[in-house]
């Protein structure tokens, strides 16, 4: 066999996985649509779909329509595209770092939005006028600095920035508790942690263009770095000196997930694990090239994330467990099994 | 010239590591850098290497300083080979052969006629074609040391830059590789600690101590018994081998009596900058 025609077939075989992956998205999302207390059938889903896209007139239950178009079809789009940014920042952040560990949490993004968005809701910053979003939005942006600066820029090395992170985290969480626990108002509280552990819930379509604009570029900006990731295997000074601009690359990628991650959290909450999980995962099946890892992982985090939140809704019935439970819960298993087989595998 | 060092100086924090430090390469040719640890050998070649802006001085290449040539361009002229480049991430020989090909492509081209020649015939050079397929976890040290040089030579680069690239390898992967970079046609600049090595396969040697240069030329000029005595702080007898013509070092067991009155003759040898 050459190697022509190998990487040909691999081609091919790679299209074929990735047509595979994007139907079974719209498969899943299609089950989200349909499962809750008012089970929707997947046809009626895809029909009211295309009679907005104007390719069919099909006469539809109202109640159905409404409840996919105002309810459902965005939370499970969003919850989508969550995922896939969640992946992709995680990919990044552990090619970035070196470290298997990384994830865009390891930043302390997702603390300072959970301190930004508990400001607002129980300090009552910003007298309404700005949203819970728009705080936690500010606020994983002020933690992003923070780790920033305390890394000195970009030029202290990695493992300054993974103790930067780790400080920033602590810092903001303990902000975060200190406010939540001398708040007077316990149902305040309560549903500020429910936030806090992520939820879908309340997200409709202007999050969707939001989450779609901001993840879909990053996805694109992604793949256009994937062989500057790849030059990163052999540490800062290989990349250096096969010519990448390390200081550069490693503050526009940072910022690049910092955007994401911030988007993401402050409409959904803090999602754990996905971002950890799935680039692993993604590596066993595609391996660690980047331009197979940042698409298998945004495609492998989108399915995860929408599977989760289905999960979230039908694992209790009449009560919706906060995604993050969810995610941790499966998660873990599914991660110990991964470490179980790579440590026998090596 | 093809790379020149002019007056380079570079500090850590108050340490002085290079003290004006000038030194020029000649094309093609083979120039090996000696000194004991800490002399500042790593150091220089990193500056060389352009991965390190040095505090006083500059480096040039065809007489263009290199801070002004970018570091894209700059890969694509010189390849540096570290210690112990190390990774976790699961590739293929091929994979980080491929590396070399980054500088000069865009993020957008292809893989085109031209990076697949450079990377097989990389790989021919550094005799690794048959093992283009496997993983990188799975190789010897000599092997991995032995990808890195195929994916250096995949940058097609007029420079090489290696930094002791024979360490802990054993014998035959040692002479190997060592012959292997002296045989290619670009220039070489290799920092090595095995003296008789050094005699062997440079055509020229620069012996660094404390940060300053104490010796260039050639191998039989700079290899004497009293600079080994004064910068490595051993006794020795050098003499021309019988089976090649370059010096050859044999070193003489110190008798503990003597080692302590030479210690005490050479202050700051073996602790430099205290």
């Amino acid at each position: 066999m050459t190697p022509a025609g190998s990487s040909l077939r691999q081609g091919a075989f790679l299209t074929g996985l990735l047509l595979a992956s994007l139907l079974t998205i719209a498969l899943v999302v299609g089950a989200s649509v349909g499962i809750g207390d008012l089970p929707i059938p997947l046809s009626t889903t895809w029909f009211a779909v295309t009679n907005r896209l104007g390719w069919t007139a099909m006469e539809l239950n109202r109640i159905h329509e409404t409840v996919i178009w105002d309810y459902r079809l965005s939370r499970a789009l969003v919850a989508a595209f969550c995922g896939a940014g969640l992946a992709l920042s995680g990919a990044i952040m552990q090619a970035l770092l070196r470290n298997p560990l990384a994830e865009p949490y390891v930043l302390g993004i997702s603390a300072g939005a959970s301190t930004g968005a508990v400001a607002i809701a129980i300090l009552g910053i910003g007298a309404g006028a700005v949203s819970l979003s728009a705080g936690a939005f500010v606020g994983a942006f002020a933690a992003f600095l923070f780790v920033a600066l305390l890394s000195s820029g970009t030029r202290g090395g990695t493992d300054r920035t993974i103790l930067a992170g780790v400080a920033a985290s602590q810092l903001f969480n303990a902000a975060t508790s200190y406010v939540v626990t001398t708040s007077g108002n316990a149902q305040q509280a309560r549903d500020v942690m429910f936030w806090l552990l992520g939820s879908f819930g309340g997200v409709r379509w202007p999050d969707f263009v939001l989450v779609s604009v901001v993840v879909g570029a990053g996805l694109v900006l992604c793949l256009v770095s994937a062989r500057l990731l790849d030059a990163f295997a052999f540490g800062d000074e290989a990349a250096a000196s096969l010519g990448v601009d390390v200081g550069r690359a490693r503050l526009a990628l940072f910022s690049l997930i910092a955007v994401m991650t911030a988007t993401i959290v402050s409409m959904a909450g803090s999602i754990g694990f996905v971002g950890l999980v799935v680039p692993h995962a993604a590596r066993f099946v595609v391996g660690s090239l980047h331009s197979r890892l940042l698409p298998a992982c945004a495609v492998a985090g989108a399915i995860f994330v929408v599977l989760a939140d289905i999960a979230s809704r039908v694992l209790i019935p009449q009560q919706v467990l906060p995604i993050g439970v969810v995610t941790a819960l499966v998660g873990v298993p599914f991660f110990s099994v991964i470490l179980f087989r790579f440590g026998r595998a090596s | 010239m093809s790379i020149v060092a002019e007056d380079i100086t570079w500090r850590v924090g108050r340490k002085t590591i290079l003290d004006h430090v000038s030194l020029g390469a000649e094309p093609g040719r083979v120039l090996g850098l000696l000194g004991p640890n800490g002399s500042g050998k790593t150091s220089l070649l990193r500056i060389l290497a352009g991965l390190r802006p040095p505090n006083e001085g500059h480096v040039r290449i065809d007489g263009r300083n290199i801070r002004s040539l970018g570091r894209r361009a700059l890969a694509q002229r010189v390849a540096f080979v570290e210690q112990h480049a190390a990774t976790n991430v699961d590739l293929r020989v091929i994979d980080v052969v491929k590396l070399g090909r980054f500088p000069h492509r865009s993020p957008f081209s292809g893989w085109s006629a031209a990076d697949e020649a450079a990377v097989n015939e990389a790989l021919e050079r550094a005799d690794m074609i048959e093992k283009r397929e496997q993983r990188w976890q799975s190789l010897s040290g000599g092997e991995r040391q032995r990808v890195h040089i195929a994916r250096a030579l995949a940058q097609a680069p007029k420079e090489l830059i290696l930094d002791e690239p024979t360490n802990h390898l054993d014998i035959h992967h040692q002479l190997s590789l060592l012959q292997l970079v002296s045989g290619l046609s670009v220039t070489c600049i290799v920092s090595l600690h095995d003296l008789n090595h050094a005699a062997m396969f440079c055509d020229r040697l620069v012996v660094l101590d404390r940060g300053r240069i104490v010796a260039d030329g050639a191998p039989e000029e700079t290899l004497t018994q009293d600079l080994l005595r004064e910068v490595f702080a051993v006794d020795a007898r050098v003499e021309m081998s019988p089976h090649y013509s370059r010096p050859h070092v044999q070193f003489l067991a110190p008798e503990p009596s003597a080692a302590a009155k030479r210690h005490g003759g050479i202050p700051n040898v073996t602790a430099p900058g205290r």
